[in-house]
């Protein structure tokens, strides 16, 4: 009876291939049929990944047994794997046009989600210093507030709700990018590394571009994958130092 | 042969990520910084050189492309591994910044992209 479970726990990457594969093939019959290409298959492939996701637990659907393999499909190994791979074909003048804005989006990017993420978490009663740095560091990504919260010795329910300000953040960027891309003007490789580094969030950038442009990825992911580190040596010193000065 | 344009593409990564951890120990902080971003530079700069040479002809390319094209894929699955539920549950505050602190950045976007149009048509 229990010929099913092993097969997959001893094929679980195999098994991942399939999961992904179908998810992708309802997506786009949905984006086409019931959304009439309003919504790239892409998109809903991926808001349906986090609907999934859900219904796991803390490694979202890959603490079921059946489908232990999307974990590591979805790791950071694969994932930064195939980013890099995205770059064949980014062309050095386009990057080179960007120039000096691109690195001024990386600071501008990590201040505004610091100092506002911050204050908002002041204003909604967490008013030590510890606290506010740390909410305003998870406004940058989910990597940052644990890193930056363990960095100035904050509580751990403030690290929690660090991480799931970061992770709020992803889900919006995947879910909000492709649709609001034409307003804002996201549709050449200058804008997308702009965004790549005034978002930040490596996951939702990527996610977001692909469900927006393909093309655009390697140009948003480039800037991106700067903010995490940068944003890790800021906000527990400079950012923190700034803050000091008005709590 | 595909798998050489693989090997370049996993030279490139591996480079990337070593330059990173250096860099992580030089400013003294715990992890990567931009290893990614620097592999993706090096695949930029070497991929275009090799090319020009003819090192490497249009299949092994092909290796290169098979995993770009395995992106979004690794992004599905990569959605469907995350704490969802963690995120939902971490209350009002986590709700709001995450929400309002997301939104200013996306407001800042075709700001910043006059800027860069601005300094681009001066120079």
């Amino acid at each position: 009876m229990d010929l099913i479970p092993k097969l997959f726990a001893k094929n679980e990457l195999i098994i991942a291939f399939l999961v992904v594969g179908l998810i992708m093939f309802i997506s786009v019959l949905v984006s086409k049929h019931l959304l009439r290409n309003r919504i790239p298959g892409a998109a809903v492939a991926i808001t349906m990944g986090l609907i999934l996701a859900y219904f796991g637990g803390k490694k979202g659907i890959a603490d079921m047994p059946l489908f232990a393999g999307m974990a590591f499909l979805g790791g950071s190994m694969m994932r930064d794997f195939s980013i890099v791979s995205t770059a064949m074909g980014a062309s050095l003048s386009e990057i080179k046009k960007t120039g000096w804005v691109g690195i001024l989006s990386l600071f501008i990017g990590i201040a505004v989600a610091f100092f506002l993420g911050g204050s908002i978490g002041y204003f909604m009663g967490y008013t030590d210093i510890k606290s506010v740095a740390t909410i305003g560091a998870g406004a940058c990504t989910f990597i940052v507030g644990p890193v930056t919260g363990a960095a100035l010795g904050a509580s751990s329910d403030i690290i929690a709700i660090s991480i799931a300000i970061g992770v709020i953040k992803t889900v919006v960027v995947t879910i909000l990018t492709p649709l609001i891309a034409k307003r804002i003007g996201l549709d050449n490789p200058q804008t997308a590394m702009i965004y790549g580094g005034l978002i930040g969030t490596t996951s939702g950038v990527a996610a977001g571009l692909a469900a927006t442009d393909p093309k655009l990825v390697p140009y948003g992911a480039l800037t991106a994958t700067f903010y995490t580190g940068l944003a890790c040596m800021l906000c527990p010193s400079l950012c923190y130092f700034i803050l000091s000065l008005f709590i | 042969m595909k798998i050489y344009g693989v090997a370049v593409l996993s030279a490139c990564f591996i480079a990337g990520q070593l330059i990173g951890e250096a860099l992580g120990i030089l400013f003294h902080f715990d992890g990567n910084i931009g290893g990614v971003g620097f592999g993706m530079l090096l695949l930029i700069v070497l991929g275009d050189w090799i090319k020009k040479k003819k090192w490497l002809d249009a299949e092994a390319e092909t290796g290169i492309h098979f995993w770009s094209g395995m992106y979004i894929p690794v992004v599905i699955a990569m959605s469907a591994t995350q704490n969802v539920k963690a995120a939902l549950s971490g209350g009002w505050v986590a709700l709001v910044v995450g929400v309002f602190a997301t939104l200013l950045c996306f407001l800042l976007i075709p700001l910043l992209s006059k800027l860069q149009k601005k300094t681009d048509s001066s120079l």
